[in-house]
């Protein structure tokens, strides 16, 4: 079952911290293209998940395929270079320096500085309001505008496959459908987006298709409009 | 001499021990800055710094005879060598204990210091060595207060070295990338940022300007011995601590502060020079009581 359209593809994955079994015989697939969620209450492991398939935690079995090449022993900054990017739990973004400076991070590993300036005036447009305060200490944005840099500074490195961890996470309702919608459209720009998410209505809504995660265990997995209906999935899983 | 003289000349030496201590404090506050190791090893490395200059210039003297240009050679060298060597300690003593407990790289940190002391120590059977240089003792002389050109130079070097390290640190993407290491270490494996790259590189960095104070302590002091990185250590600390441990200008001020203050210090009547030491290691007790985040370092809440 070869498909050149797999992405990213786990196997079998299982990942400890220290004695505690965070991830258990972890398999799925992203198709070129998709938006997948990943789904699931708080401890179930999709962090852990996120955060194996960009090696900050390693895999202690198991196997992660990306775009045809083996990364389970890769390091990190290899893996992005690849072109796979994490935007982690919390944002993260370099407090204490500016937007511009974060950015600027972004690209560290691209040496044209033309393409870099076109790569920020694109995040710019994306995002405008961090246009108007380039300069500025970026441990002054709001939650939102921490998001919107933390994905920005993703895009940085012209990414095939963006990881999203929560990126509504705390976030006004006017705001999730702000970032839902830029998902959207870094989707339609060409990036393949793996999606976690604890707001599983809004999830289901942009991905195509969805696993839920229990334990560490994927218990379920389907097409979105299928999760979406099934209420009692909604009510058992998704915390509803 | 009057109060302007003495003014005059107590900044002049406080400047030069000042751009000292910053520069060995450099060190000390990157390496906190990106792994949170108190590298107690660092004033080991101004001393070897010296030593390697020493024997350069001893080496290219021949050539050169004494003069700046063989001290700015001896001096280049001599940072990339120490340079060199604070990066292999990185990789062979502490990287392999950045995940065991903070206490153990600490107590290794403690054990690279002595093996550099006690090494120079056997190679030199423990004497002073004359750093002979042809410089001469003219200088800037405004009757009561003279300041040699030496003394002049010296600061004048640290300033550039400084400057260079600023603007490295502030405008260059390696600069920006060991900033943003001290900040959030996975964060910057997310961006594709060969980590064990960047902290080799803070190394040298570090080590290479503690081996350039050292060169120049060398040629103020007109010698040398295997014991003099172990006060300059505590007073870098000091200074960095005074700064805001793991702030770069913050470094830099403490160093120049340090050196003012102890330069101004010996003139307070009943404190006389001697009792420099006692001065500035009460101000680092006073420092850590009343604000121990330095005066330009951040509060620990802010970086968690
Ligand atoms: N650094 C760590 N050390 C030890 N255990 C951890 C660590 N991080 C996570 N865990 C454990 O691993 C399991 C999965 O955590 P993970 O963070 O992946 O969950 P999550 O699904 O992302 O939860 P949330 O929705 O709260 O973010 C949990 O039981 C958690 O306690
Ligand atoms: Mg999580």
């Amino acid at each position: 079952m070869t498909n050149s359209n797999i992405i990213l593809e786990l196997q079998n994955v299982e990942t400890y911290y220290g004695k505690i079994h965070a991830l258990r015989n972890i398999s799925c697939t992203v198709n070129k293209g998709e938006i997948v969620t990943l789904l699931g209450a708080n401890g179930a492991g999709k962090s852990t998940t996120l955060r194996t398939i960009s090696a900050l935690n390693r895999a202690t079995a198991g196997k992660i395929t990306f775009m045809g090449e083996d990364i389970t022993s890769k390091q990190p900054h290899e893996i992005v270079n690849m072109g796979l990017i994490h935007v982690p739990e919390g944002r993260r973004i370099f407090k204490g320096m500016t937007i511009e400076e974060n950015l600027e991070l972004g690209s560290f590993t691209l040496r044209d500085d033309v393409e870099r300036k076109r790569r920020m005036d694109h995040v710019f447009e994306i995002f405008p309001v961090l246009h108007e305060r380039r300069s500025r200490d970026s441990a002054m944005l709001s939650g939102g505008e921490q998001q919107m840099l933390a994905m920005g500074r993703a895009m940085m490195t012209k990414p095939e496959l963006l990881l999203l961890d929560e990126p509504s996470m705390g976030l006004a309702p006017f705001l999730v459908k702000e970032i839902m919608r830029i998902i959207v459209r870094l989707n339609k720009e060409g990036v393949t987006i793996l999606l976690v998410e604890q707001n599983a209505r809004v999830a289901l809504q942009l991905a195509s298709h969805g696993y839920v995660l229990e334990t560490g265990k994927i218990v379920i997995k389907g097409d979105a409009e299928t999760l979406r209906q099934d209420e009692s999935i909604v009510k058992a899983y998704l915390g509803e | 001499m009057s109060t302007t003289d003495i003014i005059l000349q107590q900044l002049a030496n406080g400047l030069i021990m000042g751009s000292f201590y910053a520069m060995v404090a450099l060190g000390y506050t990157m390496v906190y800055g990106i792994i949170k190791l108190l590298n107690f090893a660092h004033g080991d490395l101004y001393m070897v710094g010296g030593f390697v200059g020493f024997l350069i210039l001893s080496a290219i003297s021949s050539l050169l005879g004494e003069s700046w240009t063989a001290i700015v050679c001896s001096m280049v060298l001599s940072m990339l060598a120490v340079g060199m060597l604070g990066v292999i300690i990185q990789r062979v003593a502490y990287r392999p204990m950045l995940t065991a407990p903070r206490l153990s790289i600490l107590i290794t940190a403690l054990a690279v210091s002595m093996i550099l002391s006690n090494g120079v120590m056997t190679i030199t059977d423990g004497e002073y060595m004359a750093f002979n240089t042809d410089l001469g003792f003219d200088g800037l002389d405004f009757g009561n207060v003279f300041i040699s050109y030496t003394q002049l130079a010296l600061v004048i070097s640290a300033s550039v070295l400084m400057v260079i390290l600023y603007l490295f640190v502030n405008k260059t993407l390696y600069g920006k990338a060991m900033r943003a290491i001290a900040i959030d270490q996975d964060a910057c494996k997310l961006m594709g940022i060969n980590v064990n790259k960047i902290i080799a590189l803070t190394f040298f960095i570090g080590s290479s300007l503690a081996a350039a104070a050292g060169v120049m302590a060398g040629v103020y002091y007109g010698s040398l011995h295997f014991s003099m990185g172990f006060v300059i250590g505590l007073k870098a600390f000091t200074a960095a601590v005074i700064g805001g441990i793991g702030s770069i200008p913050g470094a830099m001020l403490g160093g120049l502060l340090l050196g003012l203050l102890e330069a101004f210090g010996t003139q307070i009547p009943f404190i006389g020079s001697e009792w420099k030491d006692v001065f500035s290691f009460g101000l680092l007790i006073l420092l850590l009581i009343l604000k121990p985040t330095g005066i330009l370092g951040k509060t620990e809440i802010e970086r968690m």
